[in-house]
Formats: structure tokens, sequence, C-alpha cells
């Protein structure tokens, strides 16, 4: 066996499975992990340990699920195998699906007791234990295979472990069962506590409580029955007449044996190790061992009922917190089509911040209109952004990894719900001024992306002002960033307008003139304020493409605002960009700036249409200034590409007008024609290459023979190339007609 | 680009007119409408007189004065009603019990260890608007004596709202500002009674830090206040920064002569501005240096202490003069405010 095992080994050294070893979800999904996945985490000698650890874990598991009757005890496999559950149990807790096979042998009396009592102190669970093992295992208490002790050391178990059980339903439906275990003297203290941990008010029956008055006066006053009782009269005082003692210093005797600081080791070391959020099924019991101020842990708290209900119950008189009430618990709500059978009476939790880690309970916020929930929401988010700050409050940076997963989290919730938070926003205003722009980078950026869209613009100075001074002063990478990021604000306002146009077509809101007028101020000066940055930065960094590309791909957003998003606004992007863009040495930025081109040509025509069929009565006109300038850049342009006589007719005040002396001085030979699409540096590659296709023996590089039809046959290379945007720039702007005598940039009319 | 569309009507009356409109997110669109993000007001109106002697009786304010009580700020309590206070009171000394002996069933409203009285302080508001303020107290019964022995007082707090019209004209209905916190007693108990108010009542609380801005506010406010008894020193310290080891410099002023100092500074009586408050500082400032040669501008005041109250920057406040008490939670109010939005 041992050979076997060293054997495996190093066939797949290089499968290594997660830092995450410990991710619980790994567990739930199924236990394997997906190796493909795992390939792009680090690779340590620890983690290929870990890995075969599992694989001996999965071996034991098998083993002890066909295991045979009456194995002896020295037996030398049932001993390894028994080893590799307790060491791993200890160390990382069991997978869900490992309890019900270790129930079953251990309760089946099939092996000694000293095997069964070992296996149930290592039933340590890593994440939670399924329902079902536990129900299995209750009938094989029911049959009393096992022993007296083995039986005990079960129900101490399962006192222990009863948090962890991932659903109760089934096991409550067992209530009358465990009672009847009540009779046996030695279980009963135990039973009464399990009893306890089960007992709802609908458990609570008249013959119940006779048995428990009958056991009462049988055995004596004992704790644990009274205990018992004393819930039952908790619940259903008019059934329980007997006076209880009121205070009691101990009901129950501990039953959590050796499993209590199994678990919370266990517990402790899979937080550590997995930086994700973990679900937290315990609310209450959450680690302490940080040595921070009460408050100041970053914890998004559980989902539970909201108890404050006191209104309703005032008739009652008494403050009753156990009755079932009308409304559906959210700790129930675990699928889709309980949320959609429940959605009439569900009710947020106590704590609004629970919601974002629920999807469900997410869902229910995007149909409710109640503005309470999102002020509740606002309170506890702003408060905790500000707290929990890494670079705002001093002495927080060593908690750096969890805020960032705060700032993710937040950040998903935005994208679930497909809108911005005001608590976020308030956060990005007040804490950007502080900003070294590396700390959480790409989690605050991406929540820059989210700010709500308000009509009246505080972002000059709490935004714009503070980013561009981190804009300026960092380095390439950190200036795309924040370009992609401005991109994603621009569409996130523009799919809330074409959202909010739609639902206010179907009701009559108020007039539009304010909101429209004041969106369409605030996005133009986010895209004024992108294409000022664009403009220093292509100059600090001098011209990459890699930022031009991230400058264009803004620009394809604002070209088409107008048929896409129905935003009566097009602005054309600065010369400090577009001229760059034009004279790039590359063809995937030349190319990218004429699909641009040619989409504001596309939508400036449909705006000129609807201006002049006026079919409906248009509260915007672009103006003849948008107009002008996009004249002024086609020009240009077809001067560049096309007619080669840029030089004279740029009409730009920054353009390439340029006196014929001067351009002599230069001693370029052909300077006319140096940007047409066969010069052009950005396309010379091509030119040279469509050469040696179409004159394979010409050595001369005569680009003077690209002209007539084999300028035709050169577009069509050019095209076949993959220059999409170049080809439609053509097609659209370009009169081909006329191509004999210089071609006319077919302008839009003004 | 000028000319492009029409101006924009009044941005902020967009806003007031059209609450959730015009906006990508639900949220309050208040809060914002200061637009000042923290920063201080450039003046403040002094509380008026004190109300004390009017309205209230000193002695029902007295067990407020001469502890330490440290400072939390409390976003708007959720469905909070005083008409419900014995039952919170209840509420409470189960969830603490239920905290102290965790998994084990608690019953509501029997005798327990610790009682806990939760009543309201109806002297203890600024204005009109302003909610009563929520006194909470823990006291212990030892198990042995019996019920009508004597009870020990062993922690409380309360919730106030000074002259909170800021925060309170913009809340719904549903919500109670409260956003002023004080607590003296074991940060276990602050701990155990804020987790409740928390859940309960889905607010939030928060550590109130005083600035030494503030501070130098306070110091100007507190020594123009007239009290009858031969008034203690006024005393600030500073602490050193980038030292080695911790240095702190106490500076006390004989308080009439802060007086007269402060009375040459201020300008218009009733109204106290940021120029005033620094004109007042650097005087002190000066004064320290002639006779140190340390320039106390570099160092950061980190404790006030008048006859008045005595305030630390960890937020922490002692309060010493009952008619002034409502004055200084007036400020207290003000800055928990502005960590709230």
């Amino acid at each position: 066996m041992q050979r076997r095992q060293s054997s495996k080994t190093p066939k797949q050294p290089l499968q290594i499975h997660h830092k995450n070893q410990t991710d619980l979800s790994a567990w739930r999904k199924g236990g394997r992990i997906d190796p493909e996945k795992s390939v792009q985490n680090h690779q340590s000698p620890t983690n290929q340990k870990s890995d075969s650890k599992q694989d001996s874990l999965e071996q034991a598991l098998s083993y002890f699920e066909k295991v045979q009757d009456h194995v002896s005890l020295k037996n030398n496999v049932l001993q390894k195998h028994l080893t590799t559950v307790e060491s791993i149990a200890l160390q990382r807790g069991l997978p869900p699906e490992g309890f019900d096979v270790l129930l079953n042998v251990a309760l089946s009396g099939k092996l000694a007791d000293t095997v069964n009592t070992r296996l149930l102190k290592s039933l340590v669970p890593a994440s939670v234990i399924p329902e079902t093992s536990v129900v299995s295992s209750v009938s094989w208490l029911c049959v009393s295979k096992c022993s007296g002790n083995i039986q005990l050391l079960f129900l101490r178990w399962l006192i222990t472990v009863f948090d962890f059980i991932d659903h109760k339903e089934q096991l409550h439906a067992l209530y009358g069962f465990f009672f009847s275990f009540l009779q046996d003297e030695k279980m009963c203290p135990y039973v009464c506590h399990l009893l306890y941990l089960l007992t709802r008010k609908e458990s609570v029956k008249p013959f119940r409580i006779r048995r428990l008055l009958d056991l009462q006066a049988k055995m004596g006053m004992q704790s644990h029955l009274q205990a018992l009782l004393s819930l039952y009269k908790l619940f259903c005082p008019e059934l329980v007449t007997i006076t209880l003692p009121g205070k009691m210093k101990t009901y129950f005797k501990n039953s959590e044996g050796p499993w209590k600081a199994a678990i919370n080791a266990v517990r402790r070391r899979n937080q550590e190790n997995s930086p994700v959020l973990q679900p937290l099924f315990l609310g209450t019991a959450q680690p302490q061992s940080r040595k921070r101020k009460w408050n100041t842990q970053l914890i998004i708290p559980a989902s539970s009922t909201n108890k404050n209900n006191l209104e309703e119950d005032r008739e009652k008189n008494r403050v009753d917190l156990y009755s079932t009430n009308e409304s559906f618990p959210v700790e129930q709500l675990q699928t889709f089509s309980q949320l959609l059978q429940n959605i009439h009476h569900l009710e947020f939790p106590s704590q609004m911040g629970s919601v974002l880690t629920n999807p469900l309970l997410l869902h229910y916020m995007n149909c409710t209109k109640d503005e309470s929930i999102y002020l509740r929401l606002y309170y506890w988010m702003g408060q905790t952004l500000q707290e929990e700050c890494t670079w705002c409050v001093a002495d927080n940076n060593q908690y750096e990894e969890e805020f960032k997963d705060f700032l993710e989290t937040v950040y998903k919730t935005e994208c679930f719900l497909q809108e911005g938070f005001s608590s976020c926003e308030e956060f990005l205003y007040k804490s950007l001024p502080l900003w070294d722009g590396f700390c959480c980078r790409s989690q605050i950026l991406r929540l820059v992306s989210w700010i709500p869209l308000s009509s009246f613009s505080e972002m000059k100075s709490h935004l714009y002002d503070p980013l561009a001074q981190l804009f300026f002063t960092s380095s390439l990478y950190f200036k795309c960033s924040v370009l992609e990021s401005l991109k994603e604000l621009l569409q996130n306002w523009l799919n809330w307008h074409v959202i909010h146009l739609d639902s206010e077509s179907d009701s009559q809101v108020h007039s539009l003139n304010t909101t429209l007028s004041g969106l369409v101020n605030v996005v133009a000066e986010l895209i004024h304020f992108v294409g000022w940055i664009s403009t220093v930065a292509l100059r600090l960094e001098n011209n990459p493409t890699f930022l031009l590309y991230f400058i264009l791909d803004f620009y394809e957003t604002v070209c088409d605002m107008y048929l896409r998003y129905n935003l009566p606004l097009l602005i054309m992007p600065p010369a400090g960009v577009f001229y760059p863009a034009l004279l790039s040495m590359d063809s995937v930025s030349l190319n990218q700036l004429c699909y641009i081109m040619y989409r504001y040509r596309t939508n400036l025509v449909a705006a000129k249409e609807n201006e002049l069929s006026k079919t409906k009565i248009l509260q915007f006109k672009f103006s003849s200034q948008t107009y002008q300038e996009y004249n002024q850049y086609i020009i240009a342009m077809v001067g560049c590409l096309w007619t080669s006589s840029v030089f004279q007719k740029d009409i730009h005040p920054q353009g390439l007008r340029m006196d014929d002396e001067l351009l002599k001085k230069t001693t370029v030979q052909e300077f006319k024609t140096s940007f047409n699409i066969v010069y052009h540096p950005a396309m010379m590659g091509y030119a040279v290459l469509f050469l040696q296709q179409a004159w394979p023996d010409d050595t001369t590089f005569n680009f003077s023979l690209i002209k007539g039809k084999k300028w035709n046959w050169y577009l069509e290379y050019l095209y076949a190339q993959g220059l999409k945007g170049l080809k439609v720039f053509i097609e659209s702007s370009i009169n081909r007609v006329s191509q004999a005598s210089h071609s006319k940039a077919g302008n839009v009319q003004v | 680009a000028p000319g492009l569309v029409p101006a924009m009507e009044s941005a902020d009356g967009a806003v007031r007119t059209l609450p959730s409109i015009g906006r990508l997110s639900r949220g309050p669109t208040f809060g914002r409408a200061h637009g000042r993000f923290g920063l201080s007001p450039s003046g403040r109106l002094l509380p008026p007189a004190p109300r004390s002697q009017e309205n209230a009786d000193p002695q029902r304010t007295a067990f407020l004065l001469r502890k330490q009580w440290t400072l939390y700020s409390v976003t708007p309590l959720y469905r909070f009603s005083d008409t419900h206070l014995r039952d919170y009171a209840r509420l409470l000394s189960a969830f603490i019990a239920a905290e102290k002996q965790k998994g084990l069933a608690v019953e509501v409203g029997v005798e327990l260890d610790i009682k806990v009285s939760v009543s309201s302080l109806p002297d203890m508001k600024g204005s009109d608007q302003d909610q009563a303020a929520i006194l909470v107290q823990l006291s212990s019964r030892s198990a042995a004596s019996s019920k009508n022995s004597e009870e020990k007082l062993i922690w409380s707090g309360w919730f106030c709202c000074v002259s909170g019209d800021d925060l309170s004209e913009n809340v719904p209905e549903d919500f109670t500002c409260l956003p002023l916190f004080l607590a003296n007693g074991g940060e276990s108990y602050t701990s155990i009674v804020g987790s409740w108010f928390q859940k309960t009542f889905d607010c939030c609380f928060r550590r109130l830090a005083i600035s030494p801005l503030n501070l130098t506010w306070m110091a100007a406010m507190w020594t123009g206040c007239k009290v009858d008894k031969t008034a203690s020193a006024m005393e600030l310290v500073f602490s050193v920064p980038c030292l080695p080891q911790p240095l702190n410099i106490s500076y006390a002023i004989h308080p009439e002569d802060a007086k007269a100092l402060w009375d040459t500074v201020q300008k218009t009586p009733g109204e106290i501005t940021q120029e005033e408050v620094d004109v007042f500082m650097d005087c002190l400032y000066s004064h320290f240096h002639r006779h140190f040669k340390i320039h106390l501008s570099a160092t950061k005041l980190v404790k006030v202490s008048t006859a008045i109250a005595s305030a630390h920057c960890d937020g922490i406040i002692k309060f010493l003069q009952s008619q002034y008490l409502t004055g200084v939670l007036m400020l207290l109010t003000e800055l928990a405010i502005s960590q709230i939005q």
C-alpha cells in the first residue's frame, strides 16, 4: 500500500491543487477540484503534500464505505486509514460527503468500539454537515446496533455540531424519536439538551409535557429536565403550569467533548487561508481573536429576521419573539423558487448589510420601491467604508486584504443591481484626495465606474481633480486603468439613461427637461475631462499605442451615443487625440480612428435627418460647431489618407496645414503623398507585403505602382487583412465615383 | 462645447424636486446637500443662554457630570419607538444574558443577574425637533441578596441629539435620529449593548474622535462661558509627534486670563468664527513660545480641560457644569452628524 501510494504521487507532480485547499467551496462543489483551474495557482511542496492527502482521504473514505464486519483491530490497512481520517479531520476538517460514510460505519457496530470512538471523535466539519447523514445515523441509533457508549458519544457530537448541520427540517421531523430516547437514563441528559436545541413552539404538546413531568417525578429534580420544561413553558405558558426555579447556573453538562476546540482551530485555519468572505452561517460566533476595538472589525452581518416587530404584538401585551410570524424568515430563504413563492410576505433582514452576500435578497431588493432599505444600506455601508478604509484610517493597513474583499463585494453587488451606491460615491469623494493610487487600485477604479449619475455635479472637485493629479503622476498602466474605468462609468450612465427613457415612456413622469439637460451636461463634462487628460497623457508618454488604444476605446462609446443610447449629444475628440491617432505609427490605432469617424458620421447624419424630418419636436440639436469640427477632421483625414492634400486643405487650427516652402525644407521628396494609405507609416508594412505579393520579382519597392486598378486591389487587400474600420470609413466618407478627379470627402452637409 | 445644450436649470433645485430621478442610484440625496464632506463650518453660533435654569432640574442630569464618557456616532435608528422602552429593556437584558451564556435559550422578562433599564431623558435636547435622549443603564444584583437589595450601577450609556436638525429634517419617519452615543463602563458591555442596538435597529456605531481643530473650538467656546464659582485652570495638553518616547506638554492658563484674552478676540457676541478661534490659539502659542521657545503649533493638541468640560482627542469627554451640558452636547452632536453623513 505504501509503495502504491508513493509511486502514484510522482505521476501527477504538477497537478497542484489550490492555495485554497481549505477552500470550503471546493469541498462543496463535490470534493474534487478541477485541475485545470488549479494550474494557475502557484505551486509549492505543501500543496503537493495536501494533494496527496486529499487522495488518501478519498481512499480512506472508500475503504470505510466497503469495510466488512469484524476487521481485526490490528489490521494495518484499517489503522492506516483511521490515522488518515484523524489527521485530516484535525487539520482541515472533513468535507460534507465524508460524514455519511463515517457515521454509518461508526454506528453500525461493524467495527470495534475503540475504532468507532476514534471515528466519532474525528468528525470535525470543514464546512457543513449534511442533514441526510444525521438522519441516517438516527436510524442506526434506533436499531441499537452500537453500544451505549457510542450512542452517548454520538449524541454529544450532535449537540456540539448542531449549528453546522445544513438543514434541520427533517431533523425536526424526528423530534418524536429523540423524545422517546428520554427513557434511557444515561442518554436522558444529552437527549434533553438536543431536544432543547430542536424544540419549536409547535413541538410542545401536552402529552410530552406529561411525559417530562412523569420523568421528573421518577428521577427527581434534574436540571436538564427542568431546562426542557422551562423552554416548553416559555413557548406555551398556558400548558406548563408548574413553577420552575427562576435562575439556573447550568442546565446541561458540557457535551462539547473533543470537537469544539478542533472545530475552532479548523475554522480559524480555513479563514486564514481563504481570502474569500465565507458565508457566515454562525452569525454570532465571529472569531474575536484580533485585538481591535469593538465594532471595528469588518463583518458583513448574517441575514437574520427582523425581530423588531413590537407594534404587532402590542395587544398581547408581551413581547413575543417566538410566535410563528406571518412573514417568511430570511434565514430559510435558500432558493429562487422560494423567493418567488414567498415574495409577498418576505421581510428584509434586521441588518440590511447582509444583503451583500445574499443574491436572493438582492433580487428582492431590485423589485421593491421602499426607500428605507436603501437608506439603511447607505448608512451601514458608508460607515463601514470609512471605518475600514486602509489609507484614511491609521493602523488599518494590515487589513488591506480584508478591505479589498469588501470593496470587491460592494462592486459585485453594484454590478448585480446595475446601480451604484451613493454611500460608495461619497466614500470615493472623501477618500480619493488621500489615495496613493496604489492601495486597492483595481477595486477603487472599478467602484469609480459605478459612481451614480447625478444631475448636479460635484464631480470636478471631488473626482476629476484628485484623479487627474494621480493620473498625471502615475505609470502608463495606471493611466490606462483610469481610462478604462471612466469608459465603464460613461457606459453605465448611458445604460441607465436608456433604461430610464424606457420606463419614462410607460408612465408620464415629470417633464424630462431638467434631468435630460442635467444628464447631457454631466456626460459632456466627463467626456471633456477624458479628452483633456488623454491629450496631456499622450504628450507625457510620447504617444504609445497602448495608451492610444484605451483612449480610442473610450471614444468608440462617445461616437455612438446618439444612436446607441439615444442621448442627444456628440462630442468630437480633441485635436490632441485626433492627430496623434491619425499619424499613429500603428495600423490598429488608425483603423480604430477610421471606425470611430465612421460612427460619428452615421450618428450625425441620423441626427440631421431627424432634425429635418421633424417627426417630433426636438428639445436638443447638435450645435453647428459639432458638425464643423467633424468636417474639419474629415477633411484632414481624407486629405491625409486619400487625396494627399492634407497640407493644403486641413483647416483645423491645430491641424497639418503647412506652407509648401516649409515642406520643401524637410527635403522629403514626395511630401504630398507621405500620409496616404500607401505611404502612411502605419500602412507601409501592408504596402510592402502587397507589393511582394503583386510583383514577387520586383525588389525595388516601387510604391508608385499602387495606383489605378492596383489601388483597388490594394484596398481589397487591406480589407482582407482585417482593417474593417478603414473599410467602413472609406466606403462611407469617400465619394469614389469621382475617383478620377481628386475625390471629395462626402462631408455631412451643415 | 459651448452652446451645445441649453443651460441647465439650478442643479440643486432639480434634485430637490425630483428626488429619485436623475440619479443612477437610489439612496439619500440629502447629506450631500451640505457638500462639505466632513469639513468644519467656518463659523458657529453659540448655544442660546443656558436652558437649565428655566426648564430643567439640574439634579436630573447631575449623574451625567464628572464621569468619563466615550463618544460614538450612531446612524439613525430604524423603527425605534420611545413608547417601547420597557420592552426594549426586557429584550436587551435577555440579550445580555444570552451573550453571557452562549447557546442556551433565555426567557424574556424573567429576573436576570443584570438589570437593564431604558428610559428617556426628556430635558436633554436642544430644539423641539430633537428626539429626547435615551438612557440605558445596566446594574447588577448580587445573587445572594433579595430583590429589594441595592443594585449596583455597572454601565451606562445614552443616546442624544441636541439641535441635530441637519440630520433629523432629512430622515424619513421610520428613522429616529440620536446621532451621539456616550458610554461609561466596561467596553464589553458597550459592545453587547451596541451590538443589540445595531442588530435591532439596523444602525451603525463608530467611535467619535475629536480632531485637534475641533478641540481648539472647544477651548475657545468654553473659555468664553461664564462660571459662577471660582473656576479651575484651563489646561491644554499637547503631544509632540515623531519622538521615540511620547512627550506631552501641559499648558495651564488661569481661567480669567484666558477669558480676558478671548474677550479681546471675539467680535460678535453669540457667534464664533474660525478666524477668531485661530487668533485665540495663536495668541496662546506665541505666549508659550516667548517663555519656552517651543512652537506649540507644530505639536498636536490632544486634550482640553476647562471648568465647563474636558475633552480628549480619542473621543472621551467629561462634563463638569450642568448648565452648559446642552451647549457641549450641541457641538458633539454636530461632530457626530458630520461623521455619519
